[in-house]
């Protein structure tokens, strides 16, 4: 096998564990919630596996075109989906709240299917700027950190259907779908919770590669539109956390601020590249 | 509450130290930011004409938005971010200070009463055989306690992670730190660049800004720049030059390979690999033959040179390519014969060394090979800020992480005798992640309860 071919199993899965979840959401069956569970952690093994044989196939290539797979927007694409997936599974165990799946997931799923369907999957050699560790370090951390915000984003888009629909019917509990949400607290506190794994894996990832630029080009920071939106993206958290200590900004404003910072968090990992031009011509 | 009068001062100092300042200015940079991502950042007013138009180009210019992460608002932003951030640490990191100097050793009734985390115990031990065994087990199962008697009661206290009180102050200081090594970089140091023809040495960089070329105080030669191509591909794998930096005469780096991402260093000033590219005339070599007598001479002329042969014959090379058709690199020459005339001009292969024999004029010609001169494109920086930045950056990332995830936990017991029986009574407080915490004051609470006998 391929790891391409595994990679496609690892869609399927990740759709199979979309559906389960829904399904979840639809009929409260907690066999269902641990069989879409299940589906993900298999689905999250094999996409290790798979990243783990395409990075062997990269060594097996004549020319010495061996390296991580994490060089081209293809390669970053199916690795911000697993990093979504640990992230998730490792708040899950914190928290256990299943139907968050419903809601995480399927970023997982959407970006594997553009990933396979519509990116150039071939393994390429390194360009000359790429041939660093720094890059791996920078690549991780970064990505961990990006995973973490679509978790809260994911989470925050929970807490406004749900907020919304409980104040409209004056603390009388609601049924449905919207009854097997965790309680408006707890999407609250998880939101939080992940922003503040997120933050400290994007300031390490925004550390590592200013240390990058500065070992092969001899500046840390040249504000070039990369570095600016990963900087922005660090205000909007800052902000985020520092309008939580007052305590003022939590519900409602912190859910939309963790909406705002993963929307700022896609324009700075794809819409960078693919409206603005600079010097991380990574994919495009 | 009462209402107090606020002088002004005060209320400056407020704003100055207000928490919405910060997120203010958080925002605020985050949105102003994005125009430089947008707008080209020092490009030529007629790009700026071009695309925007006059009218908008002025308009720019006044606001600084061709340069704006140097213009004095934004400048002028993070200024004030600074400000914000100094003024709430002196606010606020006394407060902080107090619980190392003046941790509470004892606890008062209402923390036993009203924490979150609290137990209570009788014993009909008594408190001088009870006290060093609880204090072991606190100590086995949390820290070392601190032991204080007050009004016949007998105080433990023992704490952890105090650090993380500090995390936050470390971060904010942290930041500081990163612009103060930014700044000393802007002032003491400097982003040039220099290009190195193959062979030759410089001892002079030019800067990015300004046009005076700064003296290095000692000399780099490029002895051989190479490009690496991946196999049977015009991908570059590799471009590398070997430099050679000489001090008075003396060569203290001797043939170091540089290539991007693994630049030199020498006194404070880094060379970085950047780019690469022809310098001046190619040189051929040919292996020219006299047919008459068999004498071979072996010649390297450039370009368009007129080179003397035997008899007052001379030849000169008027063209070159690196691949003709599919028969590789080949060279257009003419024969100037000793009245001056100009000869039919023919072709010479490289690939093909006996091709030129059979056309038979009076010498042959063999194309044995051409040599482009490369030079070397370095970028050349001179930072002695960068250390302090990567000070601030490790002292951020620990920082931002003993504020978020470590919390100052803090445990009391007091052990008090009331008619002949032992009182025990704990209380236990986290200044963050509480859950977590109740967890583990559960086990705690157990491990002193199983030290305890006869429980009354
Ligand atoms: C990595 C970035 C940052 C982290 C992790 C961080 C962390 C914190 C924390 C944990 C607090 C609460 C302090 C406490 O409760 O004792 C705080 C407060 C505060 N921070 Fe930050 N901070 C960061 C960046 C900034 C920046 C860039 C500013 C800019 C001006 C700032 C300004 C403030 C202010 C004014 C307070 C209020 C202090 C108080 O009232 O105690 N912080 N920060």
């Amino acid at each position: 096998m391929e790891s391409g071919q595994l990679f496609n199993l690892v869609t399927l899965g990740y759709f199979i564990a979309m559906v389960l979840f829904i399904t979840y959401l639809a009929t409260r069956s907690s066999k269902v919630a641990l069989a879409a569970h299940l589906v993900s952690l298999v689905g999250v093994i094999m996409h290790t596996l798979a990243i783990g044989m395409r990075w062997y196939e990269s060594y097996q290539m004549p020319g010495g075109v061996g390296h991580a797979p994490l060089s081209n927007l293809y390669e970053s694409v199916v690795f911000f989906a697993w990093t979504i997936l640990v992230i998730y599974l490792l708040l899950d165990i914190k928290y256990k709240q299943r139907s968050v799946g419903a809601f995480v997931i399927p970023f997982a799923f959407f970006a594997m299917t553009w990933a396979q369907l519509k990116l150039n999957t071939s393994i390429e050699p390194l360009v000359p700027a790429l041939q660093s560790n720094w890059l791996t370090y920078h690549v991780i951390t970064c990505f961990l950190g990006y995973a973490a915000f679509a978790v809260a984003c994911g989470v925050s888009i929970m807490y406004l259907i749900k907020i919304g629909k409980e104040e409209k019917s004056d603390g009388s509990p609601i049924g449905g779908i919207l009854g097997i949400f965790p309680s408006v607290r707890i999407l609250d506190e998880i939101n939080y919770s992940a922003i503040m794994i997120g933050f400290p894996l994007l300031t390490i990832g925004i550390v590592t590669g200013a240390a990058w630029a500065n070992y092969a080009w001899g500046t840390y920071w040249s504000w070039d539109p990369k570095e600016t939106w990963s900087l922005i993206v660090w205000f909007v958290y800052a902000a985020f956390l520092h309008a939580r200590f007052t305590r003022g900004w939590v519900g409602r404003r912190a859910a939309w601020l963790s909406i705002i910072g993963f929307a700022a968090t896609i324009f700075c990992y794809l819409g960078v590249n693919l409206v603005l031009s600079g010097l991380h011509s990574y994919g495009g | 509450m009462t209402i107090k009068k606020t002088s002004s001062t005060d209320r400056v100092w407020d704003f100055f130290c207000s928490l919405k300042l910060t997120i203010f200015t958080l925002l605020f940079l985050a949105i102003t930011s994005i125009i430089g991502t947008i707008i080209q950042q020092d490009g030529s007013p007629e790009e700026y004409i071009r695309e925007y138009g006059r009218a908008n180009y002025e308009l720019f210019k006044k606001l600084q938005f061709t340069d704006m992460y140097h213009s004095w608002w934004f400048v002028g932003l993070l200024g004030l971010f600074s400000v914000n951030l100094i003024c709430c640490s002196i606010k606020n990191f006394p407060r902080a200070w107090k619980f190392v100097v003046n941790p509470m050793l004892v606890a008062g009734e209402g923390t036993f009463k009203n924490s979150t985390n609290k137990a209570e115990f009788v014993s009909d031990e008594s408190l001088e055989s009870l006290t060093p065994r609880i204090s072991e087990a606190l100590k086995n199962s949390f820290t070392k306690p601190v032991l204080t008697e007050a009004d016949g009661k007998l105080n433990l206290f023992a704490q952890k992670g105090i650090y993380s009180r500090f995390g936050a102050y470390m971060t904010h200081l942290s930041i500081l730190v990163i612009m103060l090594g930014a700044i000393i970089g802007t002032v003491w140091g400097y982003k040039a660049y220099v290009n190195i023809v193959e062979g030759t040495e410089i001892n002079q960089v030019w800067p990015r800004s300004g046009n005076q070329p700064i003296d290095l105080g000692f000399s780099v030669r490029c002895d051989k720049f190479e490009v690496e191509y991946y196999p049977g591909t015009q991908r570059p794998k590799e471009f590398r030059s070997l430099l050679t930096v000489t001090e008075n005469g003396k060569v203290v780096i001797d043939k170091q390979k540089v290539i991007v991402n693994k630049p030199l260093s020498y006194k404070g000033i880094t060379f970085y690999q950047s780019s690469y590219g022809p310098a001046g005339n190619g040189s051929f070599e040919i292996e020219v033959t006299d047919n008459k007598g068999g004498d071979k001479m072996t010649v390297n002329p450039i370009q368009g040179q007129k080179v003397p042969l035997p008899n007052g014959f001379s030849f000169s090379v008027d063209d070159f390519t690196p691949s003709y058709d599919s028969y590789g690199p080949a060279a257009k020459l003419h024969v100037d014969a000793p009245d001056g005339k100009h000869r039919t001009p023919f072709v010479i292969l490289q690939k093909f060394p006996q091709f030129d024999v059979r056309r038979g004029g009076d010498f042959s010609f063999a194309l044995k090979g051409y040599k482009q001169p490369q030079y070397t494109g370095l970028q050349v920086a001179k930072d002695p800020g960068v250390w302090v930045v990567w000070f601030g950056s490790f002292l951020m990332v620990f920082g931002s992480m003993s504020a978020f995830f470590f919390s100052h936990r803090r445990v009391w017991i007091r052990l008090s005798q009331e008619n002949g029986k032992t009182r025990i009574q704990m209380a236990a407080s986290a200044h963050r992640n509480q859950p977590a915490f109740a967890l583990k004051f559960e086990d705690l609470k157990k491990q002193i309860e199983d030290t305890i006998e006869n429980k009354a």
